[in-house]
């Protein structure tokens, strides 16, 4: 029993608060580099991210420029090639990664906070990160793999019927185009544009620099500063224009050979600073958002066995990121899934949520809120969302109370006013066998 | 003694020395044959917990493959207190996350909640551990969900296709040879009967294992595993076949047309693996020669084939050492644009060639051995992911305390011991090849032919 007790004190020492979430440092680097840093102590490795305004909603008339811009940087840097720079990380244990999608392009790295492996490995992304040289040769063979994986998307139901429902969902907005491209721009980019599209949005003003780990804050500090000292300050980018409704409902049927037909059905949704965020969020989470509890679910899954997976998610992105429905049957019987689909929907919109599913809906995502910042990683992924679209310090704090004031009235109020099913956009790939 | 270790770990932060302190993992066993095992981790108020079954489809036989992966959807359909997807709503209504997951030799279960919340998993896993209700129309609606999930996962999927016929190519009578999700056929042919034989069969306490990670202490969930799972009667399992797979004679090659845009290359050699091994450092160089090849950027195979030789698009070698029967040792990639399904396996074939001839650098080796000490590190980030892995070697009837010494044996391996597994175990005569020949996709139907036989419907 007295065991039990001093542990829970050391608990307490050694946890976040359940409520507070993990205590956000924010600061900017002198060049004007928003910095985030949440002290971990407890495992001596680092977690760092810099997140650029720079992704595929920057590529203009040049679909697949951000992608490969932020894949090169990897490839040769400060007249060091691809080799030694994967040699210089991976000798000391260090991941480095980097990823592209619409809105960011980010550059991380884990590493071991133990010396010299972190000096030596926080080199290395710094010099990736501010001297990247483009070499010719590596461009040709990364734009093949491009390439490759847009041929590739073929033999993807799914794939393709992402590609239809954005293109359709966004017209001539820059969320339309996949962070991939396409073949015919893919052909014809060059090194110059990639260099010209990296001195543009690779930029201390435009950077998010994330820092999650065993170092004190005057360590962190000095590492934001290294980290941007040699990146120009340059300046933000404009700001994306909106997103135009949808006047009117659209099928876009896809032939594909495959046994299953892949649905996905969806609307332009909300943009992270949406007024309305917390009750669509919660909303969908009891109409698609939970898994195998939610309404979608029970319909297809549970009482139907039309489907292994159906789902509904709000991706909220600077503009309005899309409200999107899915799921994948045999092609023999897609039309009455999605019939169900409409029908959910439907119905959730005229009669909103019971007491009861809102209830429950709020006690899953709030007794559930330690699961979301329980590990440096998901830490790190929070601070960069948190950095990047500029939420207030305090969302992760102030995230269980917005959840816990949604009411029932609230989310038929917003379902109607911002769902329109009679106006959305419907993918259907499959084998109709005709 | 606990005590003062947390004390001292507690000591060490305050003083900000980053030293990782082995967490006090303690391991209880009931009477009725149920293992406990609870790793403490104070990091977040949270705690995972998993309930391994000593079950998957390597203990399936023909015409109910898979039936170990339709068990653990029906394990979320009702017991004879609880009603179709009640568990999964108590869960939700309790912040909770849960799933399952069914491998070649392990059924698992896992809910990841608020630390506090522990007994509400043992009371609803204890339930499900032996008052499971198989009801007919329930499993009727769930075959159907198994079959979309397979068709999803594997018939419209090329590589997927390839994998599966290439795993039963290469694994001629091991059960290995089929594949986890089950032959569509033998889905769309399972009787109740048949899911409450395999449940009456496997799921007692002595078949399992619960593994708790967490901001937990370990003597107060030792009590609440008493309470749940002490009464809770074991069953006479039946002891598994040995099914050893018999020697390869020759070497295998196999073609899968599907309609696909890109080849795929499949390569296979038979290997042991920690549990069935004679040499017990084989397993680890083993281990070691994948990471040669493909363990990171730097490693050969992006270095040599994806960027010098510009040979395969991407190239993976894959090679598990805790699996409960003799295992295969995978290379699988796609080619580039430039280069032919033969030009990929012959550069494969020049890159072991020469492992064979050369021994590997030290500043290779060096390189894999920090990795894995880096990775130990990395990993101690996820409750999840230690849970797991403390619950798979338990499984495949190893003991949990080989995690703590892979690091020792990774760092033992020498480049004469990875030179030695290379010549040993890279021959022809044990290798199997797949190859997936894409055919046209130009929108009409399937052909009978790669898709007309396995169907029901």
């Amino acid at each position: 029993m007295v065991t039990r007790i001093i542990l829970g004190f050391i608990g307490l020492l050694l946890t976040f608060n359940v409520n507070a979430g993990p205590k956000i440092e924010h600061w900017k680097t002198s060049n004007g580099a928003r910095v985030y840093y949440v002290s971990a102590p407890e495992l001596p490795m680092l977690d760092l991210k810099v997140v650029f305004d720079a992704g595929s909603a920057q590529d203009q008339d040049l679909p697949g420029t951000a992608l490969l811009t932020n894949a090169m940087l990897s490839e040769g840097a400060g007249g060091q090639s691809a080799d030694q720079i994967a040699t210089a990380f991976e000798d000391i244990g260090a991941n480095f990664g980097n990823s592209s999608q619409r809105d960011m392009a980010q550059v991380s790295l884990r590493s071991l906070t133990a010396e010299p492996a972190l000096s030596k490995a926080l080199a290395m992304i710094e010099t990736v990160l501010t001297k990247p040289d483009f070499p010719q040769d590596a461009f040709e063979r990364l734009q093949k793999q491009v390439l490759l994986g847009l041929q590739a998307e073929k033999q993807s139901p799914s794939a393709l019927a992402s590609r239809a429902f954005y293109s359709n969902l966004y017209g001539d907005h820059p969320y339309a185009s996949m962070p991939a491209g396409t073949t015919e721009v893919v052909t014809q980019l060059n090194t110059k544009t990639l260099n010209k599209f990296y001195k543009q949005y690779y930029v201390a003003r435009n950077a998010t620099v994330v820092l999650v780990g065993a170092i004190d804050q005057a360590k962190a500090k000095a590492i934001a500063e290294q980290l941007m000292a040699e990146l120009p300050q340059g300046d933000m980018v404009n700001p994306l224009k909106s997103v135009s409704a949808l006047t009117q409902a659209k099928q876009i049927d896809i032939a594909h050979p495959s046994q299953q037909t892949h649905i996905m059905m969806g609307q332009p949704g909300i943009s992270r600073d949406d007024p309305d965020y917390f009750t669509l969020y919660v909303g969908n989470h009891i109409l698609g958002g939970s898994g195998l509890v939610s309404q979608l679910s029970n319909e297809i899954r549970e009482k139907r066995g039309l489907s292994y997976s159906t789902y509904s998610y709000f991706r909220p992105m600077h503009q309005q990121g899309p409200y999107q429905f899915g799921l994948q049957t045999r092609n023999d019987q897609a039309q009455q899934a999605l019939e169900v689909m409409q029908a959910t929907l439907q119905a959730f919109i005229i009669n909103g949520p019971s007491d009861a599913e809102l209830t429950a809906a709020k006690q899953n995502i709030t007794g559930g809120f330690a699961l979301r910042v329980d590990s440096n990683s998901k830490i790190a992924d929070y601070l960069a969302m948190i950095g990047f679209y500029g939420l207030p310090l305090d969302y992760l704090e102030t995230f269980k109370g917005k959840v816990s004031n949604v009411t029932v009235a609230q989310i038929k109020d917003a379902f109607a006013r911002r769902v329109h099913p009679d106006k959305m956009i419907t993918v259907m790939v499959g084998d109709k066998g005709e | 003694m606990q005590m003062l270790k947390k004390i001292t770990l507690v000591c060490g932060l305050l003083i900000a020395s980053p030293t990782v302190v082995l967490a006090d993992v303690m391991e209880y066993q009931f009477e009725n044959g149920l293992k406990l095992i609870v790793k403490p981790d104070h990091r977040a108020p949270v705690a995972v917990t998993q309930v391994w079954y000593k079950v998957g489809s390597s203990y399936e036989y023909n015409g109910i493959t898979g039936i170990s992966h339709q068990l653990e959807h029906m394990m979320f359909k009702g017991t004879e207190n609880l009603g179709p997807n009640e568990f999964s709503k108590i869960i939700a209504a309790n912040g909770g996350r849960e799933n399952a997951f069914t491998g070649r030799d392990y059924t698992a279960y896992f809910q990841t909640m608020e630390a506090d919340r522990v007994e509400v998993s043992f009371r609803l896993e204890a339930e499900r551990m032996r008052k499971l209700v198989i009801d007919e129309a329930e499993l009727l609606k769930e075959r159907e969900v198994v079959a979309e999930e397979r068709r999803m996962r594997t018939e419209d999927n090329p590589t997927s296709l390839t994998r599966e016929a290439f795993n039963a190519a290469a694994f001629m009578n091991s059960p290995y040879h089929h594949p986890v999700v089950g032959w569509m056929s033998d889905i769309n042919n399972y009787e109740a009967d048949d899911l409450r034989d395999w449940y009456q069969k496997w799921y007692a306490p002595n078949n399992a294992t619960i593994v708790v990670v967490g901001d937990v202490e370990p003597e107060a969930i030792h009590q609440l595993a008493k309470k749940y799972f002490s009464d809770l009667k074991p069953e006479v399992t039946e002891i598994v076949k040995p099914q050893v797979e018999v020697p390869q004679l020759g070497k295998r090659q196999i073609q899968v047309q599907a309609p696909a845009e890109l080849p795929y290359l499949m390569m296979g050699w038979k290997v042991p693996v920690v549990t069935t091994a004679e040499i017990a450092w084989e397993p680890y160089a083993l281990e070691m020669l994948a990471g040669i090849l493909d363990g990171g950027a730097s490693a050969r195979f992006s270095r040599d084939l994806v960027r010098g030789q510009e040979v395969a698009a991407n190239l993976g070698a894959g090679y598990g050492l805790f699996s409960r029967l003799d295992d295969l040792f995978l290379v699988a990639g796609t080619p580039t644009k430039a280069h032919s399904i033969a030009d990929l396996q012959q550069a494969v074939m020049t890159q072991l060639e020469t492992l064979k001839t050369e021994a590997v650098s030290q500043q290779e080796l060096e390189r894999i051995k920090t990795q894995v000490v880096a990775n130990a590190v990395y990993e101690r980030d996820s409750v999840f992911y230690q849970a797991m892995q403390i619950g798979m070697l338990e499984t495949v009837g190893l003991d949990w305390r080989l995690s703590d010494d892979y690091v020792k044996n990774i760092q033992a391996v020498t480049a004469e011991q990875v030179q030695a597994v290379a010549k040993k175990y890279f021959i022809d005569k044990t290798l199997t090849v797949a190859e997936l020949v894409p055919q046209t996709l130009d929108g009409q139907p399937r052909r009978q032919a790669t898709a007309g036989g396995r169907h029901g419907h």
